[in-house]
């Protein structure tokens, strides 16, 4: 297939398009309004409806209603609008319904900034809505594998019954870069969902709730949730390594998103001028963490070097990972700024001396 | 002999939870007999609040959804631009619809989201145990305005049906009482035309209903309708307020019988 | 002659139906049924004119109406 040149928000619109998604809703925020521009334009020409929403409140809840009635549907969003989706999303867990959120990370806290960032990692991860579930979260570090991992969280999510999230940042949703935009996938080969409200014709009606007053009720829906994410845990963990086949490497460096490419550049630098042997490892899949590929990885070099566009969340699953076994140092800048390569040389050569 | 009055198909065979005389019962017996009456159960999903009516979905006898607080419109907005065949409503109190779920009621109404809200003021927080609502009479003594809610410090009560009624978006818009058996049976002329209307694809269509809380209000039954009839009637006109644009007097087909439907 | 049935188990002796009854037919019980209310009781059933105005205000579903053949529609209901 010819490689076209997008935009990451309209890539990411169109790669939904692909996936057999004809239902989104959403509300403008910078720095991902573009994906609900181009739907606007896009949808009344493959048959989908577009809904702006009146809040990102609203927006999840358009989405809990439309993923009932069993349709693919999706929202993108950033961080503070992340926020306010945190409760929808706990519904949406709750209730096993499958649904595709993108946060196009900006600055934060507060209003922040809208410049990129990777500040919610722990919201995604860790945090967001309330009660004992899990968010999956993909992060793509090109628009191609936004593309590619946004086809493919429809699918995830259709499986799992599960929110899917892929995170990306404001990079990831301004930059142009080319790609190759899979199938159109036929809508009458989708999963059948025998469990959507689409009218009780000829059967028991069916009730999407997650309200368990008996506790028993409440406590096997929990069990019930945690049985899933545990074979979410077992399938689904993805990562990659680059320039790691050695045994020994100086440095492993562990970044995820656009900030693995940057830290690859200067991975490779240090590695032509300094003759230092560098490493690069970086998790597709932020839940479920892959914390064994880590392990295996971070043993292989004398330090680790977490960076991030934040003061330090995901170095949190680092140490997990690495369990004390090596010293782990930290590199990052927030705000809106992204390091550069040579920031990162900087503090790679550092840390070496 | 023949059964002229019988339990309708749209509700399940559950007894309620709601206490003795709450109008919540009369309410969904009427919606359930107007999904009957127009044959609509079995492509209907109705969204269940949260307050005192969070359990319907046990109670409608059709495919249900449990909303977050006050999202219930968002939900049904979810639903039906998802599957536009299908007739959705939702089933909000005071708190729910008129507080936390202000924005979404309002923009539902405005974006002309051809959807039936069937939302039940009986000026106070039920579930809660009885704290002011947005609809909640000046002078009426509530948990959380014990000293009777003062329009200096708490406002006045909003008037929700005149309130969408400034929207220009097409809509049918009514308000309605179930204290007494004769403002029960205008009551289902609403609810009934609010539902016909939706099937049909024509509008935006909501049927403010007048409720009692004798728990709450800690009143007796009889105490209640007399207490709704003298505070909350002239404050809350009764009433369709709007009709669909260039729809003359719509007239709901009258029902002889209960039998089939 | 019409007639009302009144499920006792499903009453909660909220005397709607009674304050409804143009005709009195309806009293409440002196038992309790096994939630524990005072259900309604149709005491003076040859009084019942089938107008339905006590099922109608029944919160509860609880009351079915039997007419006989041909019978006046007091309310359009």
């Amino acid at each position: 297939m010819a490689k076209v040149l997008m935009k990451g928000c309209e890539a990411i619109g169109e790669a939904a398009i692909r996936a057999g998604c004809r239902n989104f809703f959403g509300y403008p925020i910078t720095p991902q309004t573009e994906v609900p521009e181009y739907l606007a334009k896009r949808f009344p020409e493959v048959g989908g409806v577009f809904v702006q929403a009146e809040s990102e409140v609203a927006a999840i809840n358009m989405l809990y209603g439309g993923a009932g009635m069993g349709k693919r549907v999706l929202t993108t969003s950033s961080s503070p609008g992340i926020s306010l989706m945190a409760e929808g999303v706990s519904y949406i867990a709750a209730c096993h319904l499958p649904v595709v959120l993108v946060n196009i990370v900006r600055a934060g806290p507060g209003l922040g900034g809208i410049l990129p960032a990777q500040s919610d990692y722990l919201q995604a991860t860790k945090g967001h809505g309330h009660g004992d579930y899990k968010l999956v979260v993909l992060a793509p570090s090109s628009v191609q594998e936004a593309v590619d991992l946004i086809y493919e969280a429809f699918d995830l999510a259709d499986r799992y019954l599960t929110p899917v999230m892929v995170m990306g940042d404001g990079m990831i949703g301004q930059m142009m870069e080319p790609v190759e935009l899979p199938a159109m996938r036929d809508l009458d080969d989708l999963p059948v969902k025998p469990w959507a409200t689409t009218g009780a014709k000829g059967r028991k009606p069916n009730i999407i709730n997650s309200l368990y007053l008996k506790e028993e009720e409440c406590n096997a829906n929990n069990w019930k949730l945690k049985e899933k994410y545990d074979e979410i845990e077992r399938n689904e963990k993805r990562s990659e390594t680059y320039a790691c086949r050695g045994e020994k490497l100086d440095v492993l460096i562990v970044a995820y998103g656009t900030m693995a490419r940057i830290c690859k550049t200067a991975a490779d630098e240090v590695k032509r001028v300094d003759k230092k042997k560098i490493g690069l490892f970086r998790p597709i899949t932020l839940w479920p963490y892959p914390y064994e590929a880590l392990a295996k990885e971070a043993l292989k070099a004398k330090r680790v070097l977490v960076v991030e566009m934040s003061t330090g969340q995901m170095i949190e699953d680092v140490k997990l990972a690495v369990l004390g076994k090596r010293p782990i140092d930290f590199y990052g800048l927030t705000g809106g700024m992204v390091p550069s390569p040579d920031d990162v040389a900087a503090k790679l050569r550092e840390i070496l001396k | 002999m023949k059964k002229i009055f019988g339990y309708p198909e749209s509700l399940t065979p559950s007894p309620t939870h709601y206490c003795p005389g709450c109008t919540h019962g009369t309410i969904h017996r009427m919606v359930a007999e107007s999904l009957d009456e127009l044959g609509l159960r079995e492509r209907t999903v109705g969204i269940a609040p949260v307050g005192c009516s969070v359990l319907a979905y046990n109670f409608f006898n059709c495919d249900m959804f449990e909303a977050s607080h006050g999202r219930a419109p968002a939900v049904a907005t979810g639903a039906k631009r998802c599957r536009p065949d299908m007739i959705v409503f939702t089933y909000q109190g005071d708190g729910d619809l008129a507080s936390i779920g202000m924005a979404e009621i309002i923009h539902a109404a405005n974006r002309g989201e051809k959807i039936t809200v069937i939302f039940v003021n009986n000026a106070i927080y039920g579930m809660t145990g009885g704290q002011m609502a947005p609809t909640t009479m000046p002078g009426q003594v509530t948990t959380t305005c014990p000293f009777g809610r003062d329009p200096g410090h708490e406002g006045y009560p909003i008037r929700v049906v005149e309130l969408l009624n400034t929207l220009k978006t097409s809509a049918f818009l009514a308000r309605v009482a179930v204290h007494t058996p004769l403002s029960i049976i205008e009551a289902k002329k609403a609810i009934r035309e609010a539902f016909r209307l939706q099937s049909e694809d024509v509008c935006f269509t909501m049927v403010e209903v007048l409720s009692v809380c004798p728990t709450n209000w800690g009143l007796t039954n009889t105490e209640s309708n007399k207490w709704l009839e003298e505070n909350m009637v002239p404050y809350y006109p009764l009433g369709v307020l709007k009709r669909p644009d260039g729809d003359e007097t719509p007239t709901p087909e009258t029902v002889a019988s209960m039998e089939g439907a | 002659m019409p007639k009302i049935v009144v499920d006792e188990k499903r009453c909660k002796g909220c005397e709607r139906c009674k304050e409804a009854c143009p005709q009195g037919v309806i009293s409440m019980s002196d038992k309790l049924n096994e939630k524990g209310y005072f259900f309604a009781v149709p005491k003076d059933q040859p009084r019942c004119l089938g107008c339905m105005l006590c099922a109608i205000s029944c919160p509860d579903v609880a009351i079915e109406v039997f007419v006989h053949g041909t019978q006046y529609q007091f309310v359009s209901y």
